[in-house]
């Protein structure tokens, strides 16, 4: 199989696997970064990236601990601005606009750009007042029945609906772990998202809770952008269609998802994959 | 490669390998012996090789059953996955030449007779080259070698060339004399089993190939063209 090396600068080189992958090849680029970087005081977390990543599709970064993946993940809704030593450069456009310009409103930003953490983190309030208040602040309803519809939807497009239709005033933190789980997604689509980040999502939940959030995920894909950080790989080759591979802060390989499991190029890929490290 | 960090998936891998060893040595000891059996007219050796066979069943289907938990158990990726599937098509096809080299030696219990001269040195030399071929096909597994896999899988050709021979030759012994249609008939299908494992053995070559690269082999040379041999027109008696 044959493969593309774009070369950024000498030793930050990316390979794209295969040499066009499909996925960029066909899918429209929905988030575009160039030779972006990152440094946390004097310290370089991320080197110059270049990564196009697609719309109604799901991109999975993969890689060890403190490669830089999350803080990665964090520069797409500027969440690294509330850290007072993180410094983010190069250039990252969202439908070609560039989201670190100093006149872009930050807070449409992240409704935009919406999260879910690895530990759900539903608000202190009611089912429904979780999913509310980003509509409300937004200003997307006008008036209560509007409210309540725009509720309704998202906890049925986040599969909570039924579960939870009979007690919608109960505490969000009296659900089980998967429900807070797929409560926080509803929250973020709530307020009309264009780009779902979710940095593992499913890493504090069962098998049985995963499996669900991982259909929920299927199904939402094919109306957002939904961009994964996973330390399992067999989830990343599950749920997504484009594989990123980050080490050390450098992204090393990226391509179709089923050609980085079934034959990567690179060898730092491989041997993280396959669960080698030399 | 480096190991796993897991090393008892090494170890599950190791003994893969070692099964399909053991199964490609058994294989080519069959051949070998059933060519001789029926080369020499020897029943005892014929009877052997016949008991033999289902030791080689046996190690394909434990292949089977440790590819089946490895992949349950490890998850595998890449390298790791295609060597899996390749040794469980491995052992399929290693587990048909031994069965083809049955065959054989039951053809020689049907023959029951020696064989004319230049049928027996056409079939022996088919079978030299079919177990050279298997042998070199073992050893590029073993080595992971694609460049001697590419070699195997390109001279399967000249065994072709030379079944086409051994058939024309059966057929013109039985149009000359039909009291030999019966023993020609049982050599060709003993030759056909010959050039079988050849065919087995490029099988095993492509899959050697694509545990390596992750590509396919397309388009082998074929030269069996017994299949479009016209045969002569009945004449009016």
């Amino acid at each position: 199989m044959d493969a593309a090396v774009i070369d950024v600068q000498q030793q930050y080189k990316t390979v794209m696997t295969p040499a066009e992958p499909m996925i960029m090849k066909h899918g429209k680029p929905k988030i575009v970064t160039e030779d972006v970087t990152v440094h946390y005081g004097d310290k370089q977390a991320i080197f110059p990236l270049n990564i196009r990543i697609p719309d109604r599709a799901v991109s999975a970064f993969i890689g060890p601990s403190g490669c830089g993946k999350s803080t990665f993940l964090r520069c797409m809704n500027r969440m690294n601005d509330t850290i007072p030593i993180c410094r983010v450069g190069g250039r990252i456009t969202i439908d070609g606009q560039d989201i670190y310009n100093p006149d872009l409103d930050v807070v449409q930003l992240r409704a935009r750009v919406g999260m879910v953490f690895q530990k759900p983190n539903p608000f202190p309030k009611s089912i429904f007042e979780n999913i509310a208040y980003g509509p409300r602040i937004h200003g997307l309803a006008r008036n209560k029945t509007e409210l309540e519809e725009i509720v309704v939807g998202s906890l049925k497009r986040a599969g909570l609906f039924e579960e939870v239709k009979d007690r919608l005033d109960a505490p969000g933190t009296g659900l089980s772990g998967g429900q807070q789980q797929r409560l926080c997604i509803a929250r973020a689509i709530a307020v009309n998202p264009d780009v779902i980040l979710m940095d593992e999502p499913c890493s504090a939940l069962d098998p049985i809770a995963t499996a669900r959030i991982e259909e929920l995920i299927d199904e939402l894909r094919q109306n957002y952008c939904i961009v994964i950080v996973t330390h399992s790989m067999q989830q990343a080759a599950r749920v997504s269609q484009l594989t990123a591979f980050f080490h050390l802060g450098t992204l090393v390989e990226v391509g179709d998802t089923e050609a980085i499991f079934t034959n990567p190029q690179e060898r730092r890929t491989q041997d993280y994959i396959m669960g080698r490290f030399g | 490669m480096s190991s796993h960090i897991v090393s008892a998936f090494d170890q599950d891998l190791g003994q893969l390998r070692n099964l399909i060893a053991q199964m490609g040595g058994l294989a080519e000891d069959q051949f070998a012996k059933a060519i001789e059996a029926l080369s020499r007219s020897d029943r005892t050796l014929a009877e052997r090789v016949i008991a033999a066979d289902e030791k080689i069943d046996h190690l394909e289907k434990e292949v089977e059953e440790n590819a089946i938990k490895l992949i349950a158990k490890r998850q595998p990726m890449a390298t790791d996955l295609r060597a899996i599937m390749v040794a469980i098509r491995i052992s399929s096809d290693l587990e048909r030449i031994g069965d083809l080299a049955k065959n054989i030696a039951k053809r020689t219990l049907a023959v029951n007779e020696p064989l004319p001269r230049s049928v027996n040195a056409g079939l022996n030399r088919m079978a030299e080259m079919a177990l050279e071929q298997l042998t070199d096909v073992l050893d590029a597994y073993a080595s992971l070698d694609t460049a001697k896999a590419e070699e195997v899988w390109k001279n399967d050709s000249r065994i072709d060339a030379l079944y086409n021979s051994v058939f024309r030759e059966l057929l013109t012994y039985m149009m000359e004399d039909a009291r030999t249609i019966g023993m020609c008939t049982h050599l060709l299908f003993g030759a056909k089993n010959i050039e079988r494992i050849g065919d087995h053995t490029t099988n095993i070559a492509e899959n050697i190939h694509y545990l390596v690269t992750g590509g396919i082999l397309d388009d082998r040379p074929k030269e069996d063209n017994t299949s479009l041999t016209p045969v002569e027109a009945r004449t009016a008696k």
